[in-house]
């Protein structure tokens, strides 16, 4: 997902007697629904995780921004401009909230960047493909934004609070989103034969991508089972994914656009789609760097990093010195 | 005050000097005219007209309020979870500070 493979530092899940005393009240507490604040006590591997996870989703929401704002300032018309540009600045919002709740497990920001800028960190393999037409902003509203909200809508009861409540206000922003995507694909399908045809193609690119996102099976990870003990995972990726497609085809239809997936067929016995899995090869080597615009994303993101630093260092020189003169004043 | 440190180069590779990073700030909003601020999250600013500006891009972009209070993260002080129990216990077991505590009969009306 937004964060695909946070390598736990945890072990398998301990039993109630490997736990400390302290553990199994902290255990306890998240099994009676109650949520962890940054000042709780808490596991170390808890709190490792915890920043792992966080970081990358916080990543992924700035470094996702990059794919759309490819195409503000080419955007057919006024208002689809002023949709994507919205859109765009919400998800450098949705980064801000989330880099907040991960500094209240004692990271500070510039660790975090530092990390992502370095490739310490990861984030979402979904933004290194390219966006290579007006249909394709289309398609990742409907498809990638789709996909994270039904990531992000468990999360909002995940046990850290900080995370949870920065989860309340992304589920809130996000279904603008997947609404204004869906209506540019909505737009290109019934139009000409061209758009159409544009239509068609980023479907194309972007669903296997797009099935990524929730990350290869973790049924057997013991790493996923303890996150899911510590409420900070809420559904096996296989769950979501099969979720995402049950409520993604239909969709596709009412589009009248194929899935490209020859062996997608509704089974009666579970209710549920059978489909193709992603290549799986394929999302390692694009989530360790091979991807068709890693380098790109990670050159723009440090790019801006490092142009901005004059701007930084100016407006905290003019803050100090402008207390300076105020206490000199006084 | 100091005000002589230099922020360190921002190159990537290295941590920056902490104090090269901007500060962080809490942030209040009253989402409607009559009611309390509310806390909404945090965000980093060099000064306070800065936290304010940033306040309202990062928190108010939907009319989400009608006035910001924004403070200084480090100028809070909090209650530890340690002190929960000497702290909040003692005001549980008072059960008559509460109306439904004093029996009326019916006969009495509303009060
Ligand atoms: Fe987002
Ligand atoms: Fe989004």
């Amino acid at each position: 997902m937004y964060a695909q493979m946070v390598k736990s530092t945890g072990q398998a899940v301990r039993t109630r007697d490997d736990m400390t005393v302290e553990e199994r009240a902290f255990q306890d507490r998240i099994d009676r629904g109650e949520k962890i604040e940054p000042k709780d006590w808490m596991p170390e591997g808890y709190r490792k995780n915890l920043i792992r996870q966080i970081g990358q989703h916080a990543h992924s929401e700035i470094v996702g921004q990059l794919p759309e704002g490819n195409w503000i300032t080419r955007a057919p018309t006024l208002e689809r401009k002023a949709n994507l540009l919205a859109k765009v600045q919400d998800e450098a919002g949705h980064g801000l909230y989330l880099y907040c709740a991960a500094e209240t497990l004692g990271v500070s920001r510039d660790e975090l960047f530092d990390m992502l800028h370095t490739g310490k960190m990861k984030y979402s393999s979904i933004f290194n493909y390219p966006t290579l037409t007006w249909a394709d902003m289309g398609a990742v509203g409907w498809l990638v934004d789709g996909a994270a909200i039904m990531n992000q809508v468990p999360l909002q009861r995940t046990s850290y609070g900080p995370y949870a409540r920065a989860m309340v206000r992304i589920c809130k922003e996000e279904s603008f989103h997947q609404r204004q995507g869906f209506q540019v694909m909505l737009t290109m399908a019934r139009g000409t034969k061209d758009q159409k045809r544009m239509a068609q193609d980023a479907l194309n690119r972007f669903w296997y991508p797009a099935l990524m996102m929730f990350g290869p099976s973790d049924k057997e990870s013991v790493h996923s089972a303890q996150s899911m003990a510590w409420k900070i995972k809420m559904n096996t990726n296989d769950e979501l994914r099969q979720k995402f497609v049950d409520e993604t085809v239909p969709q596709a239809e009412f589009l009248g656009l194929s899935v490209p997936d020859e062996k997608l067929t509704w089974n009666e016995e579970t209710e549920h789609y059978d489909y193709s899995e992603p290549d799986w090869s394929e999302f390692f080597d694009v989530i360790s760097g091979n991807g068709p615009c890693n380098a790109e994303r990670l050159k723009t993101r440090k790019k801006a990093w490092d142009d901005g630093a004059w701007v930084r260092e100016a407006m905290l020189a003019h803050a100090r010195k402008s207390r300076a003169r105020r206490e000199a004043a006084e | 005050m100091a005000d002589k440190v230099a922020p360190k180069s921002h190159a990537s590779g290295k941590f920056s000097d902490p104090k090269s990073e901007w500060p962080l700030w809490e942030v209040f909003i009253r989402g409607q005219h009559g009611m309390s601020h509310r806390h909404v999250g945090s965000l980093h600013a060099s000064d306070t007209e800065h936290a304010i500006k940033n306040a309202r891009d990062v928190y108010t972009r939907r009319n989400e309020g009608v006035s910001i209070w924004v403070v200084e993260a480090s100028n809070i002080s909090a209650s530890s979870p340690s002190d929960k129990g000497p702290m909040f216990d003692p005001s549980r077991d008072k059960v008559y500070r509460h109306p439904t505590f004093y029996d009326l009969p019916d006969e009495a009306g509303n009060m």
